[in-house]
């Protein structure tokens, strides 16, 4: 079917859709940042075994491949929801709920210290990229 | 302990800014020459793998994976995050003065929105310190006279 303008999904499947594009960013990113963290610091590492060995230190991690799937996963699902739901809703709605979201999955389950600073920052930053859109 | 960023790092979190939004522009400027690619002339897409702006762009969001997770190695999630937002302020610069799109009264309050976002997490530690899971080693006595730290 031809995209024509016409968007065809009820309001729960706009935000299932939305959500869904949120959840596997956050998964993404916090699967991700957890990796990373376990692999330790890329400078030093390809200090001591050159630009190979942090490549494969990063690409062997079986948490940052997830994280990767889980990005993929976060592509396709945005491009499904643009293809049912308003681009001016989808992407600042996704982006948004994607900030807060990793606020609260980092202090969950990376355990970070998410202070006041943080979630002011995760607040002004969801609010201007919403009024981006506008 | 407060951990704060050598130069050097702050520059990897400006290529994780810069690299996102002018790679993201690059891709919008070379599809916009492509033309629309639909279902039914997919083939469209490798076409536009030729394309020199595409083919920057490409290495531009390899070089943007590349600092960030190398920012992520050395910083918090919800340090990195942030910087990365700043990315939507440089492509709408961009926007505004390569491609001439309008900017609105709304946009430029988004903008110093995430300015202000970005400010409030820059000078802050970028890396929570967790507890050791274990205690620490007893550390071995050093001879009287040598140096610590290592021979200099």
């Amino acid at each position: 079917m031809i995209y024509t303008g016409h968007i065809y999904a009820g309001p729960i499947e706009t935000w299932a859709t939305i959500l869904s594009v949120a959840a596997t960013a956050v998964a993404g990113d916090v699967l991700t940042a957890g990796a990373m963290r376990r692999i330790g610091d890329l400078d030093r590492i390809r200090a001591n075994s050159g630009l190979g060995g942090a490549v494969r230190a990063v690409t062997s991690s079986p948490i940052f491949l997830l994280g990767v799937l889980s990005m993929a996963a976060s592509f396709f699902s945005l491009l499904f929801t643009l293809s049912n739901v308003e681009l001016s809703l989808a992407a600042p709605a996704s982006a948004s709920l994607t900030f807060l979201g990793n606020a609260f999955a980092a202090k969950i389950f990376l355990k970070e210290n998410v202070n006041r600073r943080r979630w002011m920052a995760a607040l002004f930053v969801c609010a201007g990229v919403f009024l981006l859109t506008k | 302990m407060k951990h704060t960023l050598t130069p050097q790092r702050y520059l990897i979190l400006l290529a994780v800014m810069l690299s996102a939004s002018v790679g993201d522009t690059l891709l919008s400027h070379g599809m916009a020459q492509v033309g629309p690619v639909t279902l039914a002339h997919l083939g469209l897409l490798l076409v536009a793998l030729r394309n020199p702006w595409i083919i920057t762009g490409i290495l531009c969001l390899l070089g943007f994976f590349a600092s960030y997770l190398t920012a992520l190695s050395w910083a918090d999630l919800t340090f990195v995050l942030p910087s990365t937002a700043f990315g939507y302020v440089v492509v709408a610069f961009l926007a505004k003065y390569w491609q001439h799109e309008t900017i609105t009264v709304y946009r430029w309050l988004g903008i110093l929105l995430i300015v202000c976002g970005v400010g409030f997490v820059a000078n802050g530690p970028s890396l929570t310190e967790h507890e050791p899971q274990h205690p620490p080693e007893e550390s071995t006595p050093v001879a009287e006279g040598a140096t610590p730290g290592g021979t200099q």
